[in-house]
């Protein structure tokens, strides 16, 4: 065997001439070469967020499959049908504390609800970092403004204008 | 009886992308899927390449799809994968493709590593074994079964979208250890798997469960992780 550098055989298989060294054969493990695919920036947050976003998720899906079809029970059956509800409607139903809380309610849970469901959805099927960040500022930003809207008109609703 | 094997192939030095390539051999119905690719490898093409070691699904090294599922070719029998149409074999998904079935199991390594999947314990070792009753050895049995071949990360869709979801296989082997009651670091493997990568991601599709070769119930692992950070915080 030869020691010429040209040699194709990997430099730890080379012998080096000696026996007693050929026969040592402390060569490394055939690790892969190939970068490290998972993010080792990856933030060390001790925070609990996910798991309430988690547990939010299934509470507030609870809740709203009462609180939705309970309005649309009453707003289609009970009160009679989708072509009573107009402005007057609006207007005597939001007079009353009952239905403001209830309608603010279905509005806070749905939206935040939602907002969190789009979040994973983004998550997953976003590949850049920059299209995820700019798709949740834009998702976060709209939700916080159709709540506060929401919340608004609710609390301050004229029926006089 | 004669099939039709259709393997996904590249060669990292010619191709650019993979490319599927059909092979016929001749086989019998109870032989298994890895005596096919034996019969290509060693009798028509040469070049294939897969990993296989101890051939009796033990080992975990040749997880591949088979007919779009995760199986261990070593288990899997021809008269069980409808030899009547071809039969398609390709690598695992979600990790780098090296070449033909091979590939990059290091970024899954990676994954297990981090939630530590040894015994962590404090104070003084005891003169003689650490004693566990049946019933404490019970609780976390299912998930001593594994044998990572990968088959249920790579068939996990939220693992499919960059790799940095934990996995299954490396909560399964956190729950190895969190429910065992000799071990004494459930506390920092439920802190790793509580981050914004752990358990909070999976999406419970069952793929993994059913991917597994080993029949481990995982996502009833998955899910019992997530109690035990629920019953933890509030
Ligand atoms: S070759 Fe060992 S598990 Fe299949």
């Amino acid at each position: 065997m030869t020691t010429d550098a040209s040699t194709q055989a990997p430099s730890e298989l080379v012998s080096t001439g000696k026996a007693s060294e050929a026969l040592d054969t402390r060569f490394e493990a055939p690790r892969s070469a190939a970068p490290k695919v998972r993010d080792p920036r990856r933030p060390d947050r001790r925070t609990n967020f996910e798991l309430y976003a988690w547990l939010f998720m299934r509470l507030s899906g609870l809740l709203l499959i009462v609180l939705v079809l309970g309005h649309l029970f009453i707003q289609m059956v009970v009160d009679g049908g989708v072509q009573k509800i107009n402005f007057s409607f609006v207007a005597g139903r939001w007079s009353s504390p009952f239905w403001q809380t209830w309608d603010l309610l279905m509005l806070w849970l749905a939206q935040v609800h939602g907002t969190l469901g789009l979040r994973t959805i983004i998550n997953d099927y976003a590949e850049r970092n920059v299209t995820r960040s700019w798709l949740k500022a834009l998702l976060y930003t709209s939700s916080v403004f159709t709540l506060l809207l929401g919340t608004l008109v609710i609390f301050t609703f004229d029926p006089n204008i | 009886m004669d099939i039709t094997l259709k393997i996904r192939r590249f060669d990292p030095e010619n191709d650019t992308e993979p490319h599927w390539e059909a092979y016929g051999v001749t086989v019998l119905p109870t032989d298994r899927v890895l005596d096919a690719l034996h019969k290509v490898k060693w009798e028509v093409d040469g070049s294939l390449t897969f990993r296989r070691s101890c051939a009796h699904g033990v080992c975990g090294s040749d997880a591949m799809r088979i007919n779009g599922r995760n199986r261990l070719a070593c288990k899997t029998l021809i008269k069980d994968v409808n030899p009547d149409k071809p039969i398609t074999v390709e690598a695992i998904k979600g990790l780098p493709l090296q070449k033909d079935l091979v590939v990059d199991m290091e970024p899954f390594f990676d994954a297990y590593r981090d939630v530590m999947p040894f015994l962590i314990t404090r104070g003084n070792e005891p003169t003689r074994e650490r004693l566990q009753s049946s019933k404490d050895r019970e609780r976390f049995d299912d998930t001593t079964k594994c044998i990572l071949c990968a088959a249920c990360t790579t068939s996990c869709p939220v693992y499919w979208v960059d790799g940095q979801y934990f996995g299954p296989a490396a909560i399964v082997n956190a729950h190895r250890f969190i429910f065992d009651s000799r071990d004494e670091g459930a506390q920092q493997r439920l802190e790793i798997l509580n981050e914004r990568e752990g358990v909070w991601r999976c999406r419970t599709t069952f793929n993994c469960t059913e991917a597994c070769p080993r029949g481990i119930e995982i996502t009833k692992a998955i899910q019992e992780v997530k109690r035990a950070l629920l019953t933890r915080a509030v």
